[in-house]
C-alpha cells in the first residue's frame, strides 16, 4: 500500500560519508554533477566512476540499496538512451526504412546513459547518507547569501522540512481514507482514465481538509513554543566544518581540477 | 447470516523485511443477530481483524466465510460483500466529502448502483435511524459537531443496508454525553433493527453494559470469547494484556476482601448495589 | 499566577459575504485564579469553552472583554506576548499535530531555539526535559514510529525544554487508547509534584481530574461548579446534567443511598465506601 513508499530514504548506519557536513555532501553532489558534464572522453568517465565506486565503498551503504535508486528512473533512461541513439544526425551504422542508427548517435547515447547513471548514483548517495533534516539545514546554510535578495531562506527550509515530516503522515492516512471509502463500495481499480479521476474526489477531499486542519493546528502549535520566523533563533545542532570536512573538500576540489584537466588536454 | 473465520492469518509486508504477523490462526464464528464487543489494547491485531472481515485486507492464510462462502473465492463479489459487511472507520473525517450531509450517505447507495430516488429514500432513513434531524440534511457535513459527524458517518454505512455492521471505535474522541449517546444508539440499531453488530472499543465499561459477547483480542489472536461476566472473571489475565475489568468489579472485589461476602461478577452500578444491599441485610439479620 | 477577571470571549460568524450573522459567546465572564504550584483541571463536554480558555492564557486568542493576567502580564500588552509563551506553556490535543521535529530530540530542542538559547544549553534542557518524562532512550527515533503517548509526552518535554512556569494542557489525551492516556497523566502529575509546575489540564475524563487540587466545570462558555474534586463530583445530579462522568464508586454510593441506606456525600475512593458501609480494612479475615 501507499505508506510502503519511502522517501528521502536514510540509511543508517556509521561511515566516513555519514559523519559529513551535510554542506560538504550537498555542495560535492553539485559540483560532481557539473564535472559529470564536463568530461567527454572513457578517461574522464573512468575518473568519475572511480570517484563514485570509491565513495559508495566509503559509505558502507550496500550496493543493492543504491541499485535501488535507479529503478524508478529507469525508464526515463530507457527513454533517454532510444532518442539518443535514433535521432542523432552523423555515420550511418544501421539503416532502417528512414531511421538509422549512426555512429555519433551509439556514442552520445552510452555517454547520456553513463551520465545519468552516475548523476543518479550520486545524489542518491547523497540521501542515503544525510538525513532529511541535515539536507535541510545545509539548504539553509547554503542558499543564505541569497538572503540579501530578500528570498526567504529561512521559511522554505523550515516548510521543506515539514513537508518532510507530514509526508508519511499525510499517505498513512491517504490509506485510511481510502479504505473508508473503500468500505462505502468506492471503485479505484476500474473504469477509464476520467471516471478514474473523478473517483478520487472522495479521497482527495478529506485528505485535503486534513491537511488543512494539521497545518492549522501545527502554526498554532509552533506559535505557543515562541516561533517568530528565523530572526533571533538559535541552532541545536548547528552546522559546524570539521577537520574531515576540509580534506573532503579537497578531495572533491581534485577530482573537479582532474575533469577539467582531462577535458582540456583532450585525454 | 454468518461469518466464520478459519485459522486466518494476516502478515504486513509479507515477503520483506519489514514484515510482521498481525494476526495468527484465529478462528471464529459470528451469528446471525449478536451484539459483540471486540476489545483488545493498540496493536493487538483487533483493526486488522474487522479489515479482513469486510475483504479489505486478505488473509495471508486461512479463509473468511460469509454465509459458508470463501469471500476471496471466485463466487464472491468484494464490492458486494462490503456493502454487507458495513464497517465503520474511527474517524468520520476520513470519510465525509459531500457538499452536504444527503449527498454524503447517498455515496454508498451510489456506488451499490441503485437509482437516484432509491440512494434518496435509503439515505433519508439512515438519517433518521441514526438522529440526524432533516434539518442538518442539507448542512455540510464539516459543521457538524463531533458525535454528529459519526452519526453521519454510521449513516452514510447503514444506507447500504448491511446486514453487519463493524464500529471501529466510534466513541474516540468524544466527550462523555457523545460517547452515551453513540453507545446508546448502537444498542437501539441492533435492537430495533436486529442487526449484527460488531462494537470496537478499549473501554471495558463502554462494552460491559450494552454487547451480548466479548471478544478479547491480545498478540493477534482472540484470547476469551463469552458473555461479559465470563470475560470480566478472568481480571488477573486482562490486567496482563493491558486491559481491566470495569472499574465496579474492582470495588466489588475490594468490598468482598474486607468481608462482605457480596458476588463480584457484578457488571452495572445497579446491579452491583442491589448486590450490596443484599449481603447487607443478611449480615444484619 | 494566572487570573481572568471578567473574561469574555465572543467569535464573528460572518455568512459567505463576510457579514456578521450571529455572535458565538464562546466565553462569557470566566473568572479564574490560580495559584503557583496548583494542579487545576478543567472539565466539560465539547464545545463549553474549556479550549478557548485555554487559548486565551497562553495568548494565542486575546479577550474580547475582560482580562487575563498571566504572572503580572496582561495577554493584550504586545511586548510581554513571547514572554507569556514562555512561561505558560501549552500541549495540544493531537500529538501528530504539534511535533515539528523529525527527531524526538530535534524537536525538544525546536522551543529554545526558538527562544535564543545557547546551543550547549539547548543540548542540557532537552536532555533534562526528555528524562522528566521518561523518554530519554528515544532521543533518536523519528516521532512517526512511537506510540500516541509516547507522542504525547515529547509534546510535553518539548513545552518543558522552554522552562515555563505554568503547563496548559488541552484534552492532551483525547486521542490516546487507555494505555496511553494513564503515560501522559502520570507525566503531569510528576511534573506538579517533583517540578513544582502549574498545570492546567482540560479533559473530559473524570478519573484524570481526581488528582486536582481544584475541578472547574464549564458549561457554554461558563463556570459552573469549582471546588475540591470532592466537593464537585459529589453534586451527582448537576454533573449528570451537564453529561459529565462521575467515578463509578461514586455513582454506587448515590444508587445506594437512593435505595435508602445512610451514607455521607462525597465518596471517591473504594476505602470511602467500604469505612462508610462499616467494614473495615483486616475485617474479613476475623
Amino acid at each position: 500500500m501507499l505508506k510502503d513508499i519511502t522517501l528521502g530514504q536514510y540509511y543508517q548506519t556509521d561511515s566516513v560519508l555519514h559523519r559529513l557536513d551535510p554542506r560538504v555532501k550537498l555542495i560535492g553532489t553539485f559540483v560532481f554533477i557539473i564535472a559529470l558534464f564536463i568530461v567527454n572522453t572513457p578517461a574522464g568517465y573512468l575518473l568519475c566512476a572511480v570517484f563514485l565506486a570509491a565513495m559508495i565503498k566509503l559509505s558502507r551503504v550496500p550496493l543493492r540499496y543504491i541499485l535501488g535508486g535507479m529503478k524508478p528512473v529507469l525508464f526515463l533512461l530507457a527513454i533517454t538512451v532510444f532518442f539518443n541513439l535514433l535521432f542523432t544526425p552523423g555515420t550511418p551504422l544501421v539503416s532502417v526504412w528512414r531511421i538509422s542508427i549512426t555512429r555519433e548517435g551509439v556514442s552520445f547515447a552510452v555517454k547520456m546513459a553513463a551520465r545519468l547513471c552516475f548523476l543518479i548514483t550520486g545524489t542518491t548517495l547523497m540521501t542515503l547518507t544525510t538525513t532529511p533534516n541535515q539536507l535541510t539545514d545545509a539548504l539553509e546554510a547554503v542558499l543564505r547569501p541569497l538572503k540579501a535578495l530578500h528570498v526567504p531562506v529561512h521559511e522554505i527550509a523550515m516548510m521543506m522540512s515539514i513537508a518532510l515530516r507530514f509526508i508519511p503522515i499525510l499517505m498513512e492516512e491517504t490509506d485510511k481514507i481510502m479504505k473508508a471509502q473503500m468500505a462505502r463500495g468506492a471503485d479505484f481499480e476500474t473504469g477509464n482514465v476520467i471516471r478514474r479521476a473523478k473517483n478520487m474526489v472522495p479521497i482527495l477531499v478529506p485528505l485535503f481538509i486534513s491537511a488543512f486542519r494539521r497545518a492549522n493546528d501545527l502554526a498554532m502549535a509552533m506559535e505557543a513554543r515562541c516561533y517568530r520566523g528565523g530572526e533571533g533563533r538559535t541552532r541545536m545542532k548547528p552546522l559546524v566544518y570539521g577537520r574531515a570536512d576540509y580534506t573532503a573538500y579537497s578531495v572533491i576540489a581534485a577530482v573537479f581540477a582532474c575533469c577539467v584537466l582531462i577535458r582540456a588536454a583532450g585525454i | 447470516m454468518s461469518i466464520r473465520a478459519e485459522n486466518v492469518s494476516y502478515i504486513y509486508n509479507e515477503g520483506s523485511a519489514m514484515a510482521s504477523t498481525a494476526i495468527h490462526g484465529l478462528s471464529v464464528s459470528i451469528g446471525d443477530g449478536e451484539f459483540i464487543g471486540l476489545i483488545g489494547h493498540t496493536g493487538s491485531g483487533k483493526s486488522t481483524f474487522i479489515q479482513l472481515l469486510n475483504g479489505l485486507l486478505a488473509p495471508s492464510e486461512g479463509r473468511i466465510l460469509y454465509n459458508g462462502k470463501d469471500i476471496h473465492g471466485t463466487e464472491t463479489d468484494l464490492k458486494s460483500l462490503r456493502t454487507k459487511v458495513g464497517l465503520v472507520f474511527q474517524y468520520p473525517e476520513h470519510q465525509l466529502f459531500e457538499s452536504d450531509v444527503l449527498k454524503d450517505v447517498m455515496f454508498g447507495p451510489k456506488n451499490q448502483g441503485l437509482s437516484t430516488e432509491e440512494q434518496k429514500e435509503r439515505a433519508v432513513q439512515a438519517l433518521q435511524s441514526v438522529g440526524v434531524s432533516e434539518e442538518d440534511f442539507s448542512r455540510s457535513p464539516f459543521e457538524l459537531s463531533g458525535g454528529q459527524k459519526r452519526r453521519a458517518a454510521i449513516a452514510g454505512v447503514l444506507a447500504m443496508r448491511p446486514e453487519v455492521l463493524i464500529l471501529d471505535e466510534p466513541t474516540a474522541g468524544l466527550d462523555p454525553r457523545g460517547r452515551d449517546e453513540i453507545l446508546d444508539l448502537i444498542s437501539g440499531m441492533h435492537r430495533e433493527m436486529g442487526i449484527t453488530v460488531i462494537l470496537v472499543s478499549h473501554s471495558m465499561e463502554d462494552v460491559a453494559s450494552h454487547v451480548g459477547r466479548i471478544l478479547v483480542m491480545d498478540d493477534g489472536n482472540i484470547r476469551f470469547d463469552g458473555t461479559p461476566r465470563e470475560v470480566f472473571s478472568h481480571r488477573e489475565e486482562l490486567e496482563e494484556m493491558g486491559l481491566s475489568a470495569p472499574s465496579i468489579t474492582y470495588t466489588m472485589e475490594y468490598l468482598r476482601s474486607l468481608g462482605l461476602p457480596v458476588d463480584t461478577g457484578m457488571i452495572t452500578i445497579s446491579e452491583a448495589a442491589g448486590e450490596i444491599l443484599r449481603c447487607l441485610e443478611e449480615r444484619n439479620a | 499566577m494566572i487570573l481572568a477577571k471578567k473574561l469574555s470571549h465572543n467569535f464573528n460568524k460572518r455568512d459567505d459575504d463576510g457579514n456578521v450573522v450571529e455572535v458565538i459567546h464562546a466565553l462569557k465572564d470566566v473568572d479564574l485564579e490560580v495559584r503557583a504550584g496548583e494542579f487545576i483541571a478543567v472539565l466539560g463536554h465539547n464545545g463549553s469553552g474549556k479550549s478557548t480558555l485555554a487559548k486565551h492564557i497562553n495568548a494565542l486568542l486575546f479577550p474580547s472583554d475582560g482580562e487575563v493576567v498571566i504572572d503580572g502580564m496582561d495577554t493584550r500588552d504586545a511586548a510581554s506576548l513571547w514572554k507569556i509563551r514562555q512561561e505558560a506553556g501549552m500541549v495540544f490535543q493531537n500529538p501528530d499535530n504539534q511535533i515539528i521535529g523529525q527527531v524526538v530530540e530535534e524537536d525538544v530542542g525546536f522551543g529554545p531555539e526558538n527562544m535564543g538559547v545557547p546551543t550547549p544549553e539547548i543540548w542540557e534542557r532537552v536532555e533534562e526535559s526528555l528524562r522528566i518524562v521518561g523518554m530519554l532512550e528515544h532521543r533518536k527515533k523519528s516521532p512517526n514510529h512511537l506510540s500516541g503517548g509516547q507522542k504525547q509526552r515529547v509534546s510535553i518535554a518539548g513545552v518543558i525544554a522552554m522552562h515555563p512556569r505554568c503547563i496548559i494542557m488541552d484534552e492532551p489525551t483525547a486521542m490516546l487508547d487507555p494505555g496511553g492516556r494513564k503515560e501522559v497523566i502520570r507525566a503531569a502529575r510528576a511534573l506538579n509534584q517533583v517540578e513544582g509546575i502549574t498545570i492546567i489540564l482540560i479533559t473530559h475524563y473524570m478519573d484524570e481530574a481526581i488528582y486536582a487540587d481544584r475541578v472547574f466545570v464549564m458549561d457554554g462558555g461558563e463556570v459552573r461548579m469549582s471546588g475540591t474534586p470532592r466537593e464537585v463530583f459529589s453534586r451527582v445530579k448537576e454533573m449528570k446534567a451537564l453529561h459529565l462522568d462521575v467515578p463509578q464508586v461514586t455513582l454506587l454510593a448515590d444508587e445506594l443511598k437512593k435505595r435508602g441506606l445512610s451514607l455521607p456525600d462525597g465518596i471517591l475512593t473504594d476505602q470511602e465506601l467500604a469505612a462508610a458501609l462499616g467494614l473495615e480494612a483486616g475485617a474479613g479475615k476475623a
